[in-house]
């Protein structure tokens, strides 16, 4: 199969759907002449014209609210918001105007938009362009979030996002941008609300999305060598939720860890480790394991933002801990190969005891 | 209706329409419009007060001739954004009262199923594409309708109404800037009805005139006597003519009153009591009825176009009260429309 980067599926979905359907528009800051910071939009302009790809000035509220009027008006806008960052901006428009202007209307109008929202943190962007804040739209009702990891799942669900008649919120990660995936040839979508198994494994769930879903497979390769076998769940949309998926995967392997980049605290994973535990209670091995920033805004100096940033050994060390094989002595730590991180002072220390804080060498 | 009275009412208005250049059916279906809202909002404010309507009710009254002779010049297909003082602006725009009182009573047969109540009416297949709850939110909204018409290749115009409190807002200026950039068949309809909420307009605004003010946004603006139908109406027409003709956007800051408090209910210790009397003197239905009389227009036909829009907001108020209320389940119907998208009940209920 062919291999493109991220950002080149997504422009291809662009083009394919703006191609289809001539009621498709594209508007957002440096998209046309520029083609967008991450060459997302990258020959769209010259194909479609300054009208359909417009660059628009820096009125992201007002042009968000433009963007539901076009929608109610019979037009499928697609607004580029530039970084998620700024739904600080938007969140009138998006929160109490999109998400709610079908249920208010008792149904009598369609909300077809999709608003892309580059996220998280690669490169010391700093505090206002390294966030991820899907958690701020997953909890409005009537928004649908995607946040793909892989490039044939950005083409496929940016081109379901298109053709949806209910608003999207679709999250890209901006370290995805230059990643490069397999991508079918040909039409294909990959429908909203549709988990998928990215490695299947019989011991724990990794439940994850965008970027961090390939530190949870980085994580389930480094688990395996000492024989745990992780299966992770890519969400790839997070309202609606695949929850039949979800379900079916926990229920199988009794135990959970969600991870994202969003912050711990009140992130999306909490929802999801709050479900599962309602529902699965008397199959789960051990309470659902969370990974998510630590709760501070995202700093600037690398050191500091990848210490903020959960990393591959987070999830890891979160995974041996609903493993139940803390490590409490010399051979579960030995067995478990860990790196030290998740056993401060190392094997011999137990828990909350000796050489707090202090990574060993080598992690 | 027995043939006598209904082929004398025409015969009169025959003649009188041959005398005068703004025609007379235009001039009776400006009152017509006025008379609705104004028996509409009359009769919200009494069922407020007796309890029969949950929430809270904000009033137009003394504003009716804004939307009156601004929604004259619309085509059913033509694009409204609102306010949360919104029933004259849907009402203007043709929507049914009966659905919007059942809407205010909350009933099921509601324009909104219930779901919107009086700040958030909506009636799509009139392109009345929202009250709105929060201050400015329809400006871009009613931007973006005129965009898209303009991308799709429709002769449409949207209009939003908006009140003075929303000229203090960003979005308003960045639509202002925005409209007249991409020359937008968008026309801004200011309500100046001297009050946000409590606060004057004096208090909240660095400049005198809206109108006036964004003719540096290369906007064509005109600013009249709100209270005067007749200058609405044409004010409304030059922009809403130029707007549907491709020469961009249009703002009319119409200068009217807002004769009753922000809400039903409002202590309004923000003025006086003797302001509001003489407010009432430039009433803008009392003073169009005097205009018609002294044109001609005989007493018994502006009679009974009172009694038909008082019969007909009776009517409406029968339908609302005889009307069920909603099952509570119903409250989970209307979110998505995506058949598709089974899943969004179970994401929220899992």
């Amino acid at each position: 199969m062919r291999e493109l980067t991220f950002a080149e599926a997504t422009r291809e979905a662009m083009e394919e759907e703006m191609a289809r359907d001539p009621t498709v528009f594209l508007w957002g800051e440096d998209i046309a002449k520029q083609g967008g910071v991450f060459g997302q939009f990258r020959g769209l302009a010259e194909r479609f014209g300054l009208e359909r790809v417009r660059d628009t000035p820096i009125s992201e509220a007002t042009l968000v609210g433009m963007t539901l009027g076009a929608a109610l008006a019979g037009a499928r806008p697609v607004f580029d918001l530039h970084f998620a960052d700024f739904l600080g901006i938007v969140m009138d428009e998006v929160a109490n105007q999109i998400a709610k202007i079908r249920y208010m209307s008792g149904g009598q109008l369609k909300v077809p938009l999709v608003i892309r929202a580059p996220d998280g943190a690669v490169r010391s962007a700093g505090p206002h362009h390294s966030q991820s804040l899907e958690a701020w739209v997953t909890h409005v009702p009537g928004l649908a979030v995607v946040a793909p990891s892989t490039p044939a799942d950005a083409k496929g669900l940016l081109k379901a996002a298109i053709r949806s008649d209910d608003p999207v919120l679709f999250f890209e990660h901006k370290a995805l941008y230059p990643r490069k995936g397999p991508v079918p040839d040909g039409e294909y979508l990959v429908p909203l609300g549709k988990a998928r198994v990215a490695r299947e494994g019989k011991d724990v769930t990794l439940i994850s999305y965008s970027m961090t879903l390939w530190k949870c497979l980085e994580a389930a390769d480094r688990l395996s060598t000492d024989g745990v076998a992780c299966e992770v769940v890519d969400l790839r949309t997070l309202v609606p939720l695949d929850w039949d998926l979800v379900l079916d995967s926990v229920s199988r392997t009794r135990r959970a860890v969600v991870a994202h980049e969003a912050w711990r605290f009140g992130g999306f994973g909490a929802e999801v480790a709050a479900t599962l535990t309602e529902r699965l209670w008397d199959r789960l091995l051990a309470p659902v394991g969370r990974v998510g920033a630590r709760g501070v805004p995202i700093p600037f100096s690398p050191p500091l933002e990848r210490y903020v940033i959960p990393q591959t050994e987070d999830i890891v060390a979160k995974v041996r801990e609903v493993l139940g094989e803390r490590p409490r002595g010399a051979s579960a730590a030995a067995r478990l190969g860990d790196g030290g991180r998740q056993a401060p002072g190392g094997p011999q220390a137990g828990r909350g005891t000796g050489g707090e804080g202090r990574a060993p060498s080598g992690d | 209706m027995p043939r006598g009275r209904g082929e004398g009412l025409r015969r009169t208005l025959q003649k009188v329409r041959r005398r005068r250049d703004l025609a007379t059916v235009d001039a009776l279906g400006l009152y017509r419009t006025m008379v609705r809202i104004r028996r509409f909002e009359e009769r919200v404010e009494q069922l407020f007060l007796a309890g029969k309507l949950p929430g809270f009710v904000h009033l137009s009254i003394g504003q009716e001739a804004v939307p009156a002779g601004v929604c004259a010049h619309l085509r059913p297909d033509d694009y409204v954004t609102s306010t949360h003082r919104g029933h004259g602006h849907a009402l203007a725009k043709g929507t049914d009262p009966a659905a919007m009182m059942a809407e205010l009573y909350g009933k099921r047969t509601g324009s909104c199923r219930g779901k919107g109540g009086s700040m958030h009416i909506f009636d799509a297949r009139l392109g009345m594409l929202g009250a709105n709850g929060i201050v400015c939110a329809g400006v871009p909204i009613a931007a973006g309708a005129a965009l898209a018409a303009r991308l799709l290749g429709q002769d449409r115009v949207a209009v939003a109404f908006l009140g003075d409190g929303a000229v203090a807002r960003g979005p308003f200026h960045e639509s202002l800037n925005l409209a007249s950039l991409w020359k937008l068949p968008v026309v801004f309809v200011v309500e100046q009805n001297a009050f946000a909420s409590t606060t004057r307009y004096e208090e909240a605004h660095a400049f005198a005139s809206v109108a006036e003010f964004v003719r540096g946004y290369g906007v064509a603006s005109h600013r009249v006597d709100g209270n005067d139908v007749e200058a609405v109406y044409r004010a409304a027409g030059d922009l809403v003519d130029r707007a549907r003709s491709g020469e961009g956007p249009g703002l009319l800051e119409a200068v009217t009153y807002r004769l009753r408090g922000h809400y039903v209910g409002d202590p309004q210790r923000y003025r006086t009591r003797e302001e509001v009397e003489q407010a009432q003197a430039r009433d803008p239905v009392r003073r169009w009825r005097e205009v018609l009389r002294s044109r001609g227009v005989p007493e018994e036909v502006l009679e009974a176009v009172e009694r038909e829009e008082e019969e007909r907001v009776e009517a409406a108020v029968r339908f609302a009260e005889e009307s069920p209320l909603p099952e509570p389940e119903e409250a989970l119907e209307d979110l998505v429309s995506d058949p598709g998208f089974a899943g969004w009940e179970r994401t929220y209920r899992a």
